[in-house]
């Protein structure tokens, strides 16, 4: 089971019975580890940052307490507006192609397909490695004004121009990247597309349903699950790519703030700027944005998503 | 009833090889081209789209090798450490932790069991300056420890969760039949459990080797000076100090970059796709 599903299992599941004679001590024991983890180095930080968000700190005086200042400033911050526009776009036009693709992919894999493993390798090697500075670095020349992309132009005789280093087309190449490293959602697809019965399917061609009629009546309902669960996790993924914004544009998020991700001006304020109060506002309106998509995600799931239960 | 004829079908075959062929030729291109352009002189790599080898010169290697502050192999050394206590922290907490959730019974369970889904999909931008302050209060930043410790205590709960769901599939009559021959909980754990969980090992061993050679963020934050660099932060520092004067050594090094994901891609795809597959589904 997914994630996902754990998750809406645990809502569902009614409260067992307390029950007196629990082994207790061996199972906090292998769970130590975990638990020091889970108060040291995620909830004390996250109380933390959360107290920091109220303030006003750059490492070096204590922090003074500026009650909701920050909260204001992010209200007025045009480059926190610009980079919250630039990581929506990216998030929410890059995210749905690559899993279309993805999808596409996974179905034309499918069924009786010869050579299948190796396909599936070249698919699957981009998302591999695309996370990596080496193909960030790549990107960046491959969209440079004397880049790939333009040498093969030229051939076909089209004038090329510098793509990451104009401001209408940076983000662009950014979200090219992101469908290139489709390979990991399609691998899921291919795994759900396995577990659909053939029957299924030989009994609608009996009735005489075409592959079109079976694909939207079979494969797309009996696949909504899998759906669900790459795009809940492809979506918050996706708020949170760093590295190939950071490197494509130099750590600048340029040209003209066209690729400064939200996660980059985090960077920028906390880590350049050292003004870690701000920072850690920024961080919270994160994890609000990335939760609030999430809820809202789980919520519409009713809708379209079918469990067989 | 509809009876597809023997030559359609051959048709359809045929177009879909090619559209596939066309497909993966797209997505290996710039790859191919970047190995090919790193066996180039400097000038070719803005003129010669094509991927055919005329040159073979190694010159960029040597060169890239040592254009920054220490030779290359300093930054995959340090990688290499970084990569490995990783793996080794994630293999042990989160094993254990694993255990603990899908074969003992203790008060919290539940909830702590919620709260470690929860945090899977957690950013880590909103841990992580605490975290820095935390860090440099003990004096660790530009060591390694902030960024092998957290996974000592199990914060990648991503490979619990791989764990549980791998554990859930052992018969837990072996448990049973330990525990009827005198086997106390470590014992079934160490020898009857972990040899059986090799698979997932092996896949969280895999993921954790990509995501932390990968990992620019948390290196670029907790490590500051070039002695400490990794192999991102060296490739990074490498792109700003020589702009793109050099792409011949760049994609030289970022070729050498991405060869240990290459070899661990051929020889662990099966324990990847096993793992990527078994999380997605029920």
């Amino acid at each position: 089971m997914s994630v996902v599903a754990e998750l809406q299992q645990l809502r569902k599941t009614p409260k067992g019975e307390r029950r007196k004679n629990k082994d207790n001590l061996p199972g906090h024991l292998f769970l130590l580890p975990w638990t020091v983890g889970l108060f040291g180095i995620t909830l004390f930080p996250m109380a933390a940052s959360l107290y920091l968000a109220f303030t006003d700190y750059n490492l070096l005086q204590s922090p003074e307490w500026i009650g909701i200042d920050n909260i204001t400033r992010m209200i007025s911050d045009d480059r926190l507006h610009n980079s919250l526009q630039v990581t929506f776009t990216y998030v929410f036009i890059g995210v749905p192609i690559q899993l279309a693709v993805s999808l596409a992919i996974a179905m034309l894999l499918d069924r009786g397909m010869r050579a299948l493993p190796f396909y599936r390798s070249v698919f699957y090697l981009p998302s591999m490695l695309g996370a990596s500075v080496a193909i960030a670095v790549l990107w960046r020349q491959i969209f440079g004004y004397s880049g790939l992309i333009n040498q093969l132009l030229e051939m076909v005789g089209i004038e090329g121009r510098g793509w990451v280093s104009s401001p209408d087309t940076a983000l662009a190449t950014l979200i090219i990247l992101h469908v290139w490293t489709f390979g990991a959602p399609m691998v899921i697809f291919l795994a759900g597309l396995r577990q659909i019965p053939d029957m299924f399917y030989e009994a609608a061609s009996i009735d005489g349903a075409s592959r079109f009629k079976q694909f939207f009546t079979i494969t797309i309902p009996l696949l909504t699950p899998i759906i669900f669960f790459n795009l809940v996790l492809q979506l918050i993924g996706a708020f949170q790519n760093f590295t190939q914004a950071f490197v494509v544009s130099g750590g600048t998020g340029g040209p003209a703030d066209s690729t400064l991700f939200y996660t980059l001006y985090l960077y920028q304020q906390g880590f350049n700027r050292f003004d870690m109060g701000y920072a850690s506002a920024m961080a919270w309106l994160l994890v609000l944005i990335i939760s609030a998509i999430t809820v809202v995600n789980f919520w519409l799931s009713k809708y379209w998503v079918h469990y067989d239960d | 009833m509809r009876s597809v004829s023997n030559r359609e079908r051959g048709v359809r075959a045929t177009i879909k090889h090619i559209v596939m062929v066309l497909a993966s030729l797209v997505m290996i291109y710039p790859l191919l081209w970047m190995l090919v352009s790193s066996l180039r002189p400097n000038d070719l790599i803005f003129r010669e789209p094509g991927i055919l080898l005329t040159t073979l010169e190694f010159s960029n290697y040597v060169q890239g090798w040592n254009a920054l502050s220490h030779p290359f192999s300093h930054f995959l050394w340090n990688s290499a450490i970084v990569v490995f206590g990783s793996i080794l922290a994630n293999l042990v907490s989160c094993s254990m932790a694993a255990y603990a959730f899908a074969r003992l019974d203790f008060r919290f369970k539940k909830p702590m069991f919620a709260l470690m889904l929860l945090t899977i999909m957690l950013p880590v931008h909103v841990v992580i300056i605490p975290q820095y302050i935390l860090f440099s209060n003990l004096g660790w930043v530009n060591t390694f420890l902030p960024l092998i410790v957290p996974k000592m205590l199990a914060t990648d709960a991503f490979f619990i969760f791989l764990m549980i769901q791998f554990i859930r599939g052992i018969p837990k009559d072996l448990d049973e039949a330990a525990r009827i021959d005198g086997a106390g909980h470590i014992r079934i754990f160490l020898q009857v459990i972990l040899p059986l969980m090799i698979p997932a090992l092996a896949t969280t061993t895999i993921f954790t080797f990509m995501w932390t050679w990968n990992d620019l963020f948390s290196q670029l934050i907790f490590l500051t000076s070039p002695d400490m660099y990794t192999v991102p932060l060296a490739l990074s520092a490498f792109i700003d100090s020589t702009g793109e004067s050099n792409w011949g050594g760049m994609f030289a090094m970022s070729i050498v970059s991405i060869l240990p994901l290459f070899l661990i891609f051929l020889f662990g795809q099966r324990f990847l796709i096993k793992g990527m597959a078994t999380t997605g589904i029920k």
